[in-house]
């Protein structure tokens, strides 16, 4: 038995925010930069993204659910709890899948995806971060937010897009950039120091990974090299002596750990079949993986693009995009905070929660939600199937603007949605510009955070324009 | 279904209603204490007469131990009441049953609200913990959804019927203006609201009922012996209760051009007091405008207009003090401010007055010649999914 392991399948979240990077000079002073970078929208966090990612990735796959599902984030939106649970939840796996985070470091979210693609099963591996700097440092515009999952296994669980050739490890210990347990941003050593530290892990690593796979750089046919420590992993995509893909540190910026996988979807999004790609991650050593596309991949892209998500965006202004990340605390309007959500109900109704699985009649046809026990209509109680209505689409029947409730970034735009095939709800829009919106809009669900009271975040489901 | 209805068994014999205001030198109890004392002077009767109290607060204070205290009362029954925004027509409603049934022959119905003390804008409501899935938007917006809805079901320009809410305000404040019990006693012309700043939707503040602290109280009697407290009493014609399914915004088919709930509560009391015709067969009626479009819809849900035919009947001033059918007489929530407890029982303190013919001269009824009968209605909730009460009162026991 000589089965090949790789790519099952894979997706990608960039949020639909940028900010123009020239925007930090206008407000702060300084020089201008050019291009933008991705930003998170205030009601995303780590985890949000990731579900985002993960949809995608399933969305293209037919088989099985994955075995496991393994969450890889420096910026958890929690600690103690696991995260990848609410990804689990919301993407309605089964108890029995398994759902881990690999948190802690940069370096954790490229090993999660090298023991996917070393271990046994198929497991949904998903990486999300949120680069938050201090302003005008570096990765306050050179930072990015995305997140993306790679579903790995063999080629016996369905065709595989790219196959896993094999790889290499250089592990090295030293202290280039540190971040302490409670502080939004990292600090860095000088910058010289980090490249003569990086570049010889690297060469180390390529070299042993090509000699891993009997692959020559000539056999490469382009190569992703990423690392937060941007002149080192210049330096080190120069010696491959392969091509080197766009780093989209233009249009995204730098979004850390899920930069790797991010990079990996963009070139799967283009890659002909039979192609070697080599996938080269700075993190506190070097992890380098080969892969080979398949004839399979392009019938298994998922759809939109990484490229395409980068047209479907808007600007937001710098101010605002500080007080998303708390960086600016803004007045919010004189109204009561939210109260944090009941744990206990919150469990009764996971599938609304988190998969927004409503109910439909049994005997009238009428989709419910929220779920009901009892229909609108027929008078039944308990004969509803379950409505799982996370992937419909809907059409504003109408909506409002509502400048007065609590919001972290108000005003709050609020529509009520007829979805395709039947259900209505009244739900928050994201995403949107409060002066587009228009009746008969269409609309789909993403999993936000709608608020955080006691530390407790509150997910849910709201809809947001379709073709983002 | 039954609902028979208590058609003139029972009557309002007395009614005090404290003026509404930010009233930052009153506590809750002050409040209830002063329209406890002007009810009872009201009836002629002391509060060894009251056989059993309804207490209607929404969220103010819990029990009928907190009203029981402020007073004094002395081992008497007293029903805490909450039904939303409809909780003092609730604290009454139940008050007449309790005196229909024969258990008592002098109940009170009491509301009140301290809306003042939260220090917020607004009124709030109680948290009761979720799973964090509820809506979290504000009734403004809520009830902001309706105006583009009749905009486009009835083909009215939507800066027109922008321009129709704002004088449903403008006759409002015209009749607040005009009462000394009123928080708001300043006239407002609609252009001057158009051009306010959009908080909800279309709406602006002055699109909005106020938020003031406030209480009001009845006495209510057998009908046979109501003329043994007052020469004028008033009859129940009719008492009428809906709490909505929440199918409306569950169901594709609502289209926020409506509150059924209301039309329902409508319907059921002009059965049991035998009405045809509301708008010619009322003198006047009070209704819930906790936001302009509400008005708009009621007169439609109420039988006041025909559908489609709201907003031309408001142009055209039919529901103006002077008008063939005047509505909010005292100024309306839009006056008044929604102390939540106490708004039902002041609704019905006005037409109280105007029926006996004790509403001062710039603002009585001209429709009192022909006509004996008022309607008093009152919601809580949102559009889809609300609450409502309609009660109808006479001066003649048929």
């Amino acid at each position: 038995m000589n089965t090949t392991r790789g790519i099952l399948a894979y997706g990608a979240h960039v949020p639909y925010w940028r900010l123009d990077r020239s925007e930090i000079a206008s407000v702060m002073g300084g020089t201008a930069d050019g291009g933008h970078r991705a930003v998170a929208s205030f009601d995303e966090d780590t985890t949000t993204m990731g579900v985002a990612a993960a949809r995608r990735a399933l969305a293209t796959t037919s088989g099985p659910a994955p075995d496991a599902l393994w969450f890889s984030t420096v910026a958890p939106a929690y600690l103690d709890k696991t995260n990848a649970t609410v990804v689990h939840a919301a993407l309605r796996l089964d108890t029995s899948i398994p759902a881990l985070d690999f948190g802690g470091a940069q370096r954790s979210a490229v090993g999660a995806l090298r023991a996917g693609l070393t271990g046994p099963g198929r497991t949904l591996v998903v990486a999300s971060d949120i680069r938050i700097g201090l302003p005008t440092g570096p990765e306050d515009g050179g930072g990015g937010d995305a997140a993306a999952a790679i579903l790995t296994g063999s080629s016996d669980d369905g065709p595989l897009l790219a196959e896993y050739l094999g790889g290499a490890t250089a592990t090295g210990e030293f202290t280039d950039r540190w971040r302490t347990p409670g502080s939004a941003h990292s600090r860095t050593w000088e910058d010289r120091f980090g490249e003569q530290a990086y570049v010889p892990l690297v060469r180390r690593a390529w070299a042993d990974a090509l000699a891993a796979t009997g692959l020559t750089a000539a056999d490469v046919t382009v190569a992703v090299v990423t690392g937060l420590h941007d002149r080192a992993t210049k330096k080190a995509a120069a010696g491959l002596g392969v091509a080197v893909t766009d780093d989209r540190s233009a249009t995204v910026g730098n979004a850390g750990a899920a930069h790797p996988a991010l990079l990996l979807a963009d070139v799967l999004d283009g890659a002909e079949a039979g192609a070697v790609v080599a996938l080269v991650v700075l993190a506190d050593g070097c992890e380098v993986l080969l892969f080979r596309t398949t004839d399979a991949l392009p019938a298994g892209r998922p759809a939109p693009s990484v490229a395409a998500q980068l047209e479907d965006r808007a600007d937001v202004a710098y101010a605002r995009y500080l007080s998303w990340r708390g960086l600016l605390e803004v007045q919010p309007p004189n109204r009561p905070e939210p109260n944090r959500p009941s744990s206990s109900a919150a469990l009764r109704r996971t599938d609304w929660k988190h998969g927004f699985v409503g109910a439909t009649d049994r005997m009238t046809g009428i989709t419910h939600l929220p779920p009901s026990r009892v229909g609108i209509a027929g008078g039944q109680v308990d004969d509803m199937d379950q409505a799982p209505m996370a992937d419909a689409i809907g059409t504003i029947a109408t909506f409002t603007v509502d400048h007065l409730v609590y919001s972290q970034s108000p005003p709050v735009v609020f529509a009520v949605v007829d979805f395709d095939g039947g259900g209505r709800m009244p739900i928050e829009l994201t995403d949107v510009d409060t002066a587009m919106v228009a009746i008969g809009d269409r609309v789909e669900m993403t999993f936000r955070r709608m608020f955080t009271a006691d530390g407790l975040h509150n997910y849910f489901w709201k809809a947001r324009p379709t073709g983002g | 279904m039954a609902s028979h209805g208590i058609l003139d068994r029972v009557a309002i014999v007395g009614m005090g209603c404290t003026p509404f205001r930010e009233h930052w030198d009153k506590s809750l109890d002050d409040l209830l204490i002063d329209a406890h004392g002007l009810a009872l002077d009201s009836a002629g009767i002391g509060k060894d007469d009251v056989d059993a109290y309804w207490y209607g607060t929404s969220q103010s204070s819990a029990s009928g131990i907190s009203l029981a205290t402020p007073l004094r009362l002395d081992n008497r029954p007293v029903t805490r009441v909450e039904n939303y925004c409809v909780t003092g027509s609730e604290a009454l409603r139940q008050a007449c049953y309790a005196v229909a049934s024969g258990a008592y022959d002098v109940a009170v119905a009491i509301g009140g609200e301290k809306v003042k003390d939260s220090g917020y804008q607004g009124l709030n409501a109680f948290p009761i913990p979720t799973d964090g899935t509820n809506r979290t938007l504000t009734a403004a917006a809520m009830f902001s959804l309706m105006l583009p809805a009749y905009a486009e079901r009835y083909g009215v320009d939507e800066e027109r019927l922008r321009y129709v809410v704002a004088k449903i305000a403008e006759k409002n404040h015209f009749n607040g203006a005009r009462n000394d019990l009123a928080q708001f006693r300043r006239e407002m012309s609609a252009e001057a609201i158009c051009d306010m700043a959009a908080v909800a939707g279309r709406l602006s503040v002055f699109d909005c009922a106020g938020v003031a602290d406030g209480a009001a109280a009845a006495v209510v009697v057998a009908a046979d012996r109501a003329t043994d407290y007052t020469d004028a009493p008033l009859y129940v014609k009719a008492l009428s209760l809906v709490a909505g399914d929440g199918s409306g915004l569950v169901d594709p088919a609502f289209d926020f051009t409506t509150l059924p709930e209301c039309a329902a509560a409508a319907t059921d009391a002009y059965t049991q007091a035998g009405i045809t015709d509301p708008r010619t067969e009322l003198a006047m009626a009070e209704v819930h405008d906790c936001f302009t479009p509400t008005e708009l819809v009621l007169m439609e849900d109420l039988g006041f207009s025909g559908r489609g035919e709201g907003w031309s009947d408001v142009l055209e001033g039919r529901f103006a003090i002077d008008g063939d059918m005047p509505v909010n007489t005292d100024g309306g929530l839009k006056s008044f401010g929604h102390p939540v407890g106490a708004s039902g029982l002041r609704m019905h303190y006005e037409a109280w007055l105007q029926l006996r013919g004790e509403a001062p001269a710039e603002r009585s009824v001209a429709t009192l010649d022909t006509r004996s009968r008022a309607l008093v209605h009152n919601l809580g909730g949102y559009p889809g999914e609300m609450v409502s009460f309609v009660g109808i009162w006479g001066t003649e026991k048929g």
